[in-house]
């Protein structure tokens, strides 16, 4: 454990007395048993596209792609409310439990949705120019872009320096909360962008 | 916390990433046709050149917490070397071949590179030098 002085905010004041000690709880900033599992969902997804069939991709793209809307959706628009009402220590204690799991869990959806999607497409000719609803997958293709930078350049930096802050022997109150808010926004920001991926998807689905 | 102004790593970085989003949108918006691929190595060298103009800026930072950054660099950057392994796979197993494969094999080396400088980046800039001199809990 590690003790840290932090700011509460004004609702939590009544709760712990002003400048006490915050308990961080011990924690693995990449957890190793979600390493390995990736590894068996990477492995997975270059099988199903070796194998380049139907079902396997089908099941790595919609499977991977309902769980990146799902997430995205969530942590934008329910859990980060959430965590922004919750006492200091309650937050740090979710943070600790929650954004390693996050650090193994996107990049690995992110991928599999993208690689098998892609070479789903291939398959049915859905990437072809000749493809009737072209425009719809070119558009699936800015949003995917938009959310990859967005994640990439923002989420992803701020979900590891958060962890990596909170494991420092004397974490800083004020970067915590300014990269969770970097956090806690870009997420909010792929949430909506999901609704547009999920308009395009069932477009594309029911024609 | 010692938050000097940092130079401006992320806002270059995104803008490096969404060229070369940009490039590989369109091409592959235009399979199977031959398109002209002076757009998309445009692109990929406007964004080349923003990931130099990063090495330069992270270069010149005075006090910076180096080893935090190289240590989370690193291991970003195997992370990053494998998704970017992914979508090579994809684009060889799809028999991608030519120019179209060279921009998008440049395309996604910027992209494994500059990801990495972003993590590390966003862990060091906020250095703090008693912590340093008291060392941390991290390995």
């Amino acid at each position: 454990m590690v003790d840290v002085a932090i700011t509460e905010p004004a609702g939590a004041r009544e709760a712990a007395p002003e400048h006490a000690p915050v308990q961080i709880p011990e924690f693995d900033i990449v957890p190793r048993v979600g390493l390995v599992l990736a590894g068996i969902v990477i492995a997975g997804v270059i099988v199903a596209i070796a194998a380049n069939s139907r079902w396997p991709l089908d099941f790595f793209h919609v499977a991977g792609g309902a769980a990146w809307t799902i997430i995205d959706l969530f942590l934008g628009f329910v859990l980060g409310p959430i965590m922004g009402s919750m006492t200091v220590p309650a937050r740090i204690e979710f943070i600790t439990k929650l954004m390693p799991k996050m650090l193994v869990i996107m990049p690995t959806v992110v991928t599999a949705t993208l690689a098998a999607g892609w070479q789903l497409a291939t398959k049915l000719g859905a990437n072809l120019t000749s493809y009737p609803h072209h425009s719809w997958v070119v558009a699936s293709f800015i949003v995917v872009g938009v959310m990859s930078v967005i994640a990439l350049g923002l989420l992803e930096p701020a979900n590891i320096a958060v962890l990596v802050e909170l494991k420092k022997r004397r974490p800083n109150p004020a970067v915590i909360e300014r990269l969770m808010k970097r956090f806690i926004y870009a997420a909010g920001i792929l949430g909506a962008m999901q609704i547009a991926t999920l308009v395009i998807m069932t477009k594309i689905a029911s024609s | 916390m010692t938050e000097r102004r940092p130079p401006p790593v992320t806002e270059l970085g995104m803008a490096s990433l969404a060229l070369i989003v940009a490039g590989g949108i369109y091409l592959s918006s235009h399979i199977p046709n031959h398109v002209p691929l002076t757009p998309a190595v445009v692109l990929l060298a406007a964004s080349v050149a923003l990931l130099i103009t990063n090495l330069v800026l992270l270069a010149r930072v005075g006090e910076f917490d180096w080893p935090r950054f190289f240590q989370v660099g690193k291991w970003s950057l195997l992370a990053y070397t494998v998704i970017g392994g992914m979508i090579e796979y994809v684009f060889l197993r799809n028999h991608l071949k030519g120019g179209p494969l060279v921009v998008l094999t440049l395309s996604v080396a910027v992209f494994s590179v500059h990801v990495p400088i972003l993590v590390g980046f966003t862990v060091a800039r906020f250095y703090n030098p008693e912590e340093s001199a008291a060392g941390s809990a991290i390995g």
